[in-house]
C-alpha cells in the first residue's frame, strides 16, 4: 500500500551494526528487559495509528531511571534514534519506531512511589497507567482528573508526552494542568528533576514545555501529579436534538451563560447508532445529535445547574432529555461514549481527527465536515468534546482498499486544514506525531517551527529522540539522524 | 535606568524592528509594559528600554467562546472592566504588586503574563501560565513568532507559551496573549476560623481542600498581620479563612458542610459581601506587607505543608514576620533587617524543595542576591541554551532572572 506520510531514511549504518548493538545494549540492562526477537518486535511495529508501521531495531524495557539513562546514553553516543513508548496507545504515531531505532518502553516502570494527601499530589513512575491512580486513591476521596478514552491502558509518561485530555477536561484541564513535577533522563543520561509539590517552579517553564513535547525532549521515567478531592456525586444527563446544529449552538449558550460543566460530550446520529448496538446504553434513536452534560458535587448542587442546563437545552429545542437515576445508568452512558473508538473499530476502520476549534465555530465546522466527506464518497462519526471545542470527527475506510485509505487520510487532512482556518488548531490532545507532522507548515509560519526547533535542538542537539514525528522532514534544523552530512536550515 | 530613553513602539512591526537594531549592534534593550514590576528581579543593566504600554487594544473577544485577545500593553484594568460588562473574570485573578512595591503606573496585560502573576484562586484555576492559550512575540532577533491559538486544547507541537510566561522579558517581547476567562462566579463568600496556629490551620486548609466543597481561596493569617486586612474587621486573633464560591444554591450546601468541619477546630464565621471580596483582595496583594516599609520580603512557593514549618525554622534564627495564601504553600515572608537568602533557601531544600523570589528589596541588594532561585546546575544550564535560542545575542532584558541570562 502507498503512504501518503513520509518517514525520514533510515540510518543504514546502524541498521548494518544491530548485533554489535544489541550486544551493547544486553550489557547495559538486566536479563528480561531487551527484545530482538522479530515475533517479539511485532507489538512494537505501530501504535493506534496502526496504518503505518515499522519494525524497530530493538526494543528496552528498563525496570530504573539509571538503566533509561545508560540506554539514552548509548544511543546519544552513538547517533542512534530513540523511540519513547508507553503503551502504544497514540493515535497520531507518536510511537511508531523505525528500522534503526531503539524503542524504550517504560511499561515496567508501573509502580505507585508515593500518595501524599496533605500536599495533594501522587509521585508515580511513568510506565503507570492513567487509570491506576485514581483507583489507588479513590477510597481516600481524590482521584486524578485526566481521563482519556484509553485510561485503562495508556501511561502516565505516554499522557505527558501527548498533553492528553479526556472527557472530563472541561473543568479540570488537560495533563499540564494537573501536572507538577517530572524526573527526566536528557539526551546524554544526565536526570533531571524538574518541579515538584510546590504549585509553581522557579525559572523557565520547562515542564510546560516538556508536556505535549512527544518524546523529543528527554524521557520521563516519574512525574508528580496534582490529586483533586472527588465529587460526592456526579449526574450525566443525555439531550437529545433534531439537528447537529441546534445541538452545537445549545454547548456556545450553556458555557456562555457562566455554567461549567464537568463534561460536555458531542454525538451525532452515526456515532450514537454505533455506540448504542455495542454499549446498550439507552441512547436515544431518534435524534440527530446527543450531548452528554455531566454535572457534579451534592444533590442540591446538581439539581441546582440542571435546572439551568435543562432551561437553556429547552430555549434549543431539545427533543429528549434523559437524567440518570443511578450510578449503573450513569456508567452505561459512559460506556457508551467511551467505548465509541472500539465500537467504531468492530464496524470498519477509522482514522480520528483531534482538530479543536474555537467554541463558535463548532456548527460551521460541523457542516463541512461532512461536505469533505461527502465529496470523497466516506462515512464519518462524530463524537467529541464539545465543552472545549476538541472534534473527533471518526473517518470510516476500508483498510483493505488502498485507494479509499488513501482518501480517508485526505479527507482527514481537509477536516484538520478547516479547523486551523476556522481559527482552531491541529490538534487538541493527541498530539502531532507522524499524523499531522506534514500540516504543521498550515498552522505555522516556517519562522515559527524554526524557533520550536531551536527550543527542541536545545533538548537533543542531534535529534535523535523520536526524530521522525511533529516537524516536518525537510527545513530541519541541525544535525539529522541518519543524514552524517546535516543540514541547516533557518 | 532612569537616563535611558524609553521607546513606545505601536505596532508589532515596529517592535520588530527595534529589536533588530538592537540585535545588529548588540546593544541590550531594557524590555517593560507599564513598569509597575521594574522592582522586582535583577536590574537590567541596558543601553537602552522598550515599553509595550502604547501597543494597546482587545483584538478578540465574544463572551461566549470565553477566550479574549489582547495587545500586550493593553492596561489591565482595562481588560478587566471589558470582561464585568460581561460578568466574567481573569480566573487566575492576577494580584497587583504596586502597593507592595510602592510602585505607579498601570499594569499591563502582556506584563501579567510575563511575569506569570496569578492570585489566591491559582489553587482551584491555575496559576496565569494555565490560562494563557496564545502568544505572539518578537524573539531576539526581531522575528514575529506566534504559539498556541485561541482554542481551550491544543497540542500542536512545543508548548512556547508556557515557556513564554514567567520569562520577565528574557526569551521575547510579547506584542499579543490569548487567554481563557470565565463568568464571575454568582456568589462567593468566606468562611473564617479563628485561634488556630500555624500548624493547625495547615491541618485545617488541607482538611479544607480534601473535601469535596470546592474551596477556591485558602490562607492563613497569623496574629501579627490579621489587623492589617479587610479593614481590622476580622478579630479574635489569626484568621485561617476559606473562600467558596459557584452558584448560589450550591455554595449554600458546601457552606454547610465546610462550617460543620471546621466548627470543630476553632471559632467559626462567615464573611460574605464586599468583606469578603475586600479581605481576599488583601490577601491577594500583600497588603499585611505594603505600604512605606522597605523591608525585604520574600514570595516562598513550597509543598503546603511546608510552609508553616519554613516559618517556624528561620523564627528560631532571625526575626519574621510571615502569611500563608495557597492553602499553606505561598508563604509571604518579610525579614526585619537582612533578607538572609542563605538561610531561607537552605530551609526550602531541607523542607522537600521549592523556590523563593525576593520580591522587594533595594537595588544594591538586588543586584548582590540572587532574586529568584538559584537552578541546579544542569537546569541552569539548560534554561541558558534555551535562552541562547530565542535571543542569541543576550539582548533581552538581560540578567533580569539570573546573572548572565
Amino acid at each position: 500500500m502507498s503512504e501518503l506520510i513520509a518517514f525520514r531514511e533510515p540510518d543504514r549504518a546502524v541498521i548494518d551494526r544491530r548485533p554489535a548493538i544489541i550486544a551493547d545494549l544486553a550489557g547495559l540492562l538486566p536479563e528480561g528487559c531487551l527484545i530482538t526477537e522479530e515475533r517479539e518486535l511485532v507489538p512494537f511495529d505501530t501504535d493506534a495509528f496502526v496504518s503505518y508501521r515499522r519494525m524497530p531495531l530493538a526494543v528496552v524495557l528498563p525496570e530504573t531511571t539509571a538503566q533509561v539513562a545508560a540506554v539514552l546514553k548509548y544511543c546519544n553516543d552513538n547517533a542512534i534514534p530513540v523511540i519513547p513508548r508507553g503503551a502504544g496507545t497514540s493515535l497520531s504515531g507518536g510511537a511508531i519506531p523505525q528500522e534503526d531505532a531503539i524503542v524504550i518502553g517504560v511499561s515496567k516502570m508501573n509502580r505507585i512511589l508515593e500518595v501524599d494527601y496533605p500536599n495533594r499530589a501522587a509521585r508515580v513512575q511513568a510506565g503507570v497507567t492513567n487509570i491506576s491512580i485514581s483507583q489507588e486513591v479513590d477510597a481516600d476521596g481524590f482521584f486524578y482528573a485526566p481521563d482519556p478514552s484509553s485510561q485503562l491502558a495508556c501511561t502516565i509518561g505516554g499522557n505527558i508526552g501527548m498533553n492528553s485530555g479526556g472527557a472530563h477536561c472541561l473543568k479540570y484541564g488537560v495533563t499540564t494542568n494537573n501536572l507538577m513535577g517530572v524526573r527526566m533522563v536528557m539526551f546524554d543520561g544526565s536526570v533531571v528533576d524538574i518541579g515538584g509539590k510546590a504549585l509553581d517552579s522557579a525559572g523557565y517553564d520547562l515542564l510546560g514545555l516538556i508536556c505535549g513535547s512527544e518524546g523529543q525532549l528527554g524521557i520521563v521515567t516519574e512525574a508528580t501529579v496534582r490529586l483533586i478531592a472527588k465529587p460526592e456525586g456526579a449526574r450525566p444527563v443525555l439531550f437529545g436534538f433534531e439537528s447537529s446544529v441546534a445541538a452545537g449552538a445549545c454547548v456556545t449558550d450553556i458555557i456562555g451563560s457562566g455554567i461549567i460543566p464537568v463534561a460536555i460530550e458531542f454525538m451525532d446520529k452515526p456515532a450514537i447508532d454505533i455506540c448504542e448496538a455495542f454499549a446498550h446504553a439507552g441512547y436515544p434513536m431518534d435524534v440527530e445529535a446527543l450531548l452528554i452534560v455531566e454535572v457534579e458535587g451534592s444533590d442540591a448542587e446538581m439539581d441546582a445547574m440542571l435546572e439551568r442546563i435543562i432551561e437553556i437545552a429547552r430555549r434549543h429545542g431539545v427533543k429528549t432529555i434523559k437524567e440518570s437515576q443511578s450510578a449503573t445508568e450513569a456508567a452505561l452512558i459512559w460506556k457508551g461514549r467511551k467505548s465509541a473508538f472500539g465500537a467504531t473499530g468492530r464496524i470498519a476502520d477509522y482514522i480520528c481527527m483531534d482538530g479543536t476549534v474555537p467554541l463558535g465555530q463548532l456548527s460551521y465546522v460541523l457542516e463541512k465536515t461532512s461536505e469533505i466527506i461527502d465529496r470523497y464518497g466516506l462515512r464519518v462519526a462524530n463524537v467529541f468534546h464539545a465543552g472545549d471545542g476538541n472534534m473527533h470527527p471518526l473517518i470510516l475506510f476500508d483498510a483493505n482498499d488502498p485507494e479509499e485509505s488513501m482518501k480517508a487520510e485526505m479527507a482527514g487532512n481537509d477536516i484538520l486544514k478547516l479547523c486551523v482556518d476556522a481559527g482552531g488548531c491541529l490538534t487538541g490532545e493527541h498530539g502531532v506525531g507522524i499524523e499531522k507532522r506534514d500540516l504543521m507548515r498550515h498552522q505555522y509560519s516556517d519562522r515559527d517551527l524554526a524557533q520550536q526547533m531551536r527550543v527542541r535542538a536545545a533538548f537533543d542537539p542531534q535529534w535523535i529522540l523520536n526524530p521522525s514525528k511533529v516537524f516536518p522532514l525537510d527545513g530541519r534544523n541541525g544535525t539529522q539522524p541518519g543524514s552524517k552530512a546535516g543540514k541547516t536550515a533557518a | 535606568m532612569s537616563a535611558v530613553e524609553i521607546q513606545y513602539p505601536e505596532t508589532e512591526e515596529e517592535i520588530a524592528r527595534i529589536v533588530s537594531e538592537a540585535s545588529a549592534s548588540g546593544q541590550p534593550i531594557a524590555i517593560s509594559g507599564g513598569g509597575t514590576k521594574l522592582g522586582l528581579g535583577r536590574p537590567v543593566q541596558a543601553a537602552s528600554a522598550l515599553s509595550v504600554a502604547k501597543l494597546t487594544g482587545i483584538t478578540n473577544y465574544d463572551p461566549s467562546e470565553l477566550v479574549m485577545a489582547a495587545r500586550a500593553g493593553t492596561p489591565l484594568a482595562e481588560i478587566e472592566a471589558a470582561l464585568a460588562v460581561n460578568n466574567q473574570m481573569l480566573t487566575f485573578e492576577p494580584m497587583d504588586y504596586r502597593p507592595l512595591l510602592g510602585a505607579s503606573g498601570e499594569p499591563t496585560i502582556g506584563g501579567v503574563f510575563a511575569g506569570n502573576v496569578s492570585g489566591p484562586r491559582r489553587i482551584s484555576a491555575g496559576a496565569a501560565r494555565d490560562n494563557l492559550l496564545g502568544v505572539r512575540f518578537v524573539n531576539g532577533s526581531g522575528e514575529i513568532i506566534k504559539s498556541g491559538g485561541r482554542v481551550m486544547k491544543n497540542v500542536t507541537g512545543l508548548d512556547l507559551v508556557k515557556l513564554l510566561a514567567g520569562s520577565w522579558g528574557t526569551l521575547g517581547v510579547l506584542s499579543e496573549v490569548i487567554f481563557k476567562v470565565l463568568p464571575k462566579p454568582e456568589t462567593s463568600l468566606t468562611i473564617g476560623v479563628s485561634g488556630l496556629n500555624d500548624a493547625e490551620a495547615a491541618e485545617a486548609m488541607a482538611a479544607a481542600l480534601a473535601m469535596s466543597v470546592e474551596v477556591s481561596g485558602a490562607a492563613h493569617l497569623p496574629e501579627s498581620v490579621v489587623g492589617k486586612v479587610a479593614g481590622g474587621s476580622l478579630t479574635g486573633g489569626p484568621a485561617t479563612v476559606l473562600r467558596l464560591e459557584g452558584l448560589k444554591p450550591s455554595v449554600e450546601v458546601r457552606s454547610e458542610r465546610l462550617v460543620a468541619e471546621m466548627g470543630r477546630r476553632g471559632t467559626v464565621s462567615v464573611i460574605d459581601g464586599q468583606a469578603s471580596a475586600d479581605l481576599w483582595r488583601d490577601i491577594r496583594d500583600v497588603k499585611p506587607f505594603a505600604g512605606a516599609s522597605t523591608k525585604p520580603v520574600w514570595r516562598v512557593s513550597v509543598a503546603p505543608s511546608a510552609g508553616h514549618q519554613l516559618v517556624a525554622a528561620l523564627r528560631l534564627k532571625t526575626g519574621v514576620d510571615a502569611y500563608y495564601d495557597w492553602q499553606g504553600g505561598l508563604v509571604w515572608l518579610q525579614m526585619e533587617a537582612d533578607p538572609e537568602a542563605g538561610l531561607v533557601r537552605q530551609y526550602i531544600k531541607a523542607l522537600g524543595g521549592g523556590h523563593a523570589t525576593l520580591v522587594r528589596a533595594d537595588a544594591a541588594t538586588r543586584a548582590a542576591v540572587p532574586v529568584f532561585e538559584p537552578q541546579p546546575a544542569p537546569l541552569e544550564a539548560l534554561s541558558r541554551r534555551i535562552k541562547d535560542q530565542f535571543d542569541p545575542n543576550g539582548i533581552l532584558n538581560p540578567g533580569r532572572m539570573t546573572a548572565g541570562v
